[in-house]
């Protein structure tokens, strides 16, 4: 067990690096409402915080992280562009390892608004770079703003496209989705049954034959799904062509470089990630300029998807070579939809990281 | 030291398991009076018959203050996090099946599989403006489930008893719970996803791996193992 009065002395230096780098320092309470993690992450929250409840406010949650109340803190204010930076625990519940902590430090740093998000971005991750650099660490990155821009550009129906932007955090369900829509699954025998009846009798009266009606979900909520059923089944698959443009993109995992020529491949014939492509490009300027050499910097177009954390763009993750029980040292990533959802109609772009001083403890003293 | 065998304290489980301990040769039964939670072993040496709550049996199993355990699957999947790394399932014992399922609605028309609840859940949240609630006493459960299968949009509301009443009652729009014949679920007017099976429970003999197990012990449990036909 490491001595807490060390890995404070070390989340403090990361803090003070992160304070000379321009953030000012914050702090957030630990108790946050649990209704706004609720709405935000769904019952996935519920496994992974300690909630707790008392008759005035209803049910608290320990923060599992940061993001969340600065985020709120940062919309009431005007300052633009602002850093922040932060330090102190966050609450983890451990289901499965009784070995991974459930309290740990995280220390921050946040940009919101500037001129640039490829700068931006760029900022944020040699920040993190220089902050861990005696580690020698192995930097994962990843865009989650290509996968979304992929689905866009699919020539199929936007209900279609939404369903897979819903499910882009969910690789498994996405998958499922995608090889439905472009006809690789066959269709369940009941709804093949349901179309044949809706044909045949008509929506009124598989209606009326479902009844009685009981519950919030209306009978018109249940109607509106079933002519959305109706029309989806007489749209053509999604392309061989595309589905296969697309799973080609989720596969790149190369060096950014590299990454950057294949996307460009792609982007001829999947055209609507040609933008996100471009920001890339800036992106990987940007990192060269703020001296990280991009010709060796890993870039995984999946990487990303299965974290909570909201992320819509750029990705990255720190991890410890040879050690791949260990969390990750150090994640980020954009996360703008983030701020649009907590803004209340304002929406500012915001990119950040959090480290874990007690792995950087560890590793430190593994040098040593 | 003794061997500590908890079963439950009342009911047609504890009959059944009376009864089933009974068919491989060791008789159960409680002492004293009919209020009294105590009991004998007979037919091996060194046990010491526990009874308990069934609700219970997990937490003594997962803590090892019991050795030997007989209760629902179901509920030490729910209660214990980590369960197979803390008990190990001897042996299903053949009865107090039940099915921990997801059920709906019936005249959700357009709802038959966890693909249309997840669109549902969807349609419903914007519609409504919060999530489609499940009520549920078996959280765990059903929200490890729900995440294998990609299910989004949707929060889970406890619910202790009456459970196929909340969605009459507006109070959740689905629920999760447990159904032997399904008979109750038909009278609410539910219908049960087609693959909305989360768990099909039984009662089953468990044993704790965290419980201290002395040599006297390790010899009793042989001997108790193999009496019932476990012996390996």
């Amino acid at each position: 067990m490491q001595d807490k009065g060390r890995i404070l002395a070390q989340a403090e230096r990361l803090h003070v690096f992160f304070r000379g780098a321009g953030a000012e320092p914050v702090q957030t309470a630990i108790l946050q409402p649990a209704e706004t993690l609720l709405d935000l992450y769904g019952e996935d929250i519920r496994a992974r915080a300690y909630v707790t409840s008392d008759a005035l406010r209803g049910e608290q949650m320990l923060r599992p992280d940061f993001t969340v109340p600065v985020v709120q803190m940062h919309m009431d204010s005007a300052a633009d562009p602002a850093r922040y930076t932060y330090c102190g625990e966050v609450f983890r519940r451990q289901e499965r390892d009784p070995a991974r902590p459930n309290e740990y430090i995280q220390v921050g740093y946040e940009l919101f608004g500037g001129e640039s998000p490829a700068e931006a971005d760029a900022e944020v991750f040699a920040l993190f770079s220089e902050a861990l650099s005696p580690l020698d660490l192995r930097a994962a990155t990843g865009d989650i703003g290509l996968i979304l821009a992929a689905v866009d550009g699919l020539s199929t129906t936007d209900k279609r496209k939404a369903a897979l932007r819903r499910h882009v955090w969910r690789p498994r369900r996405f998958r499922a989705l995608l090889e439905r829509f472009a006809g690789r699954t066959p269709v369940p025998e009941s709804r093949k049954r349901l179309l044949a009846e809706i044909e045949t009798h008509g929506v009124e009266a598989v209606l009326n034959a479902a009844a009685p009606e009981i519950g919030l979900r209306s009978r018109a909520d249940v109607a509106y799904r079933l002519y959305a059923l109706v029309q989806d089944a007489a749209e053509p698959p999604v392309s061989t062509g595309e589905t296969e443009l697309l799973e080609d993109l989720l596969s790149i995992r190369e060096t950014s470089v590299h990454a950057l020529a294949h996307l460009r491949d792609i982007a001829v014939d999947l055209k609507t990630i040609g933008p996100a492509v471009d920001r890339m490009q800036a992106r990987l300027d940007a990192l060269a300029g703020q001296g990280i050499d991009v010709d060796l910097l890993d870039f995984e177009a999946s990487y990303g998807r299965t974290t909570m954390e909201y992320y819509d763009g750029f990705v990255f993750g720190f991890y410890a070579e040879g050690q791949p029980g260990l969390p990750p040292v150090a994640t980020g990533g954009r996360y703008d939809a983030l701020t649009r959802i907590l803004g209340r109609g304002r929406e500012v772009p915001a990119v950040g990281g959090v480290v874990r001083p007690e792995l950087v403890l560890s590793l430190t003293e593994a040098l040593a | 030291m003794t061997l500590k065998l908890g079963v439950p304290s009342k009911g047609r489980l504890m009959e059944k398991t009376f009864d089933w301990f009974a068919e491989r040769g060791i008789s159960i039964a409680r002492t004293g009076s009919e209020r009294e939670y105590s009991g004998a072993v007979e037919g091996v040496e060194g046990i010491e018959l526990m009874l308990l709550s069934a609700g219970e049996i997990p937490r003594e199993l997962a803590s090892g203050r019991i050795h030997l355990g007989v209760t629902g699957s179901d509920l030490v999947q729910e209660r214990i996090a980590d369960w197979e790394h803390r008990v190990l399932a001897l042996e299903p014992m053949g009865f107090g099946y039940a099915d921990l399922i997801i059920a709906v609605p019936r005249c959700w028309a357009d709802v038959d599989t966890l693909d249309d609840l997840d669109a549902a859940a969807a349609a419903f949240r914007a519609a409504h403006g919060h999530r489609l609630r499940i009520a549920t006493k078996y959280h765990r459960l059903v929200r490890v489930f729900l995440r294998d299968a990609g299910v989004a949009d949707y929060q889970l509301v406890d619910s202790q008893g009456a459970t196929e009443g909340t969605v009459k009652n507006l109070t959740a729009e689905a629920i999760a719970d447990i159904t032997s014949t399904g008979e109750t679920l038909r009278a609410n007017h539910l219908k049960i996803l087609s693959d909305g099976l989360i768990h099909r429970s039984q009662a089953t003999l468990f044993k704790s791996r965290s419980a201290e197990y002395s040599d006297a012990d390790r010899v009793n449990l042989r001997e108790l193992l193999d009496r019932l036909g476990l012996g390996r």
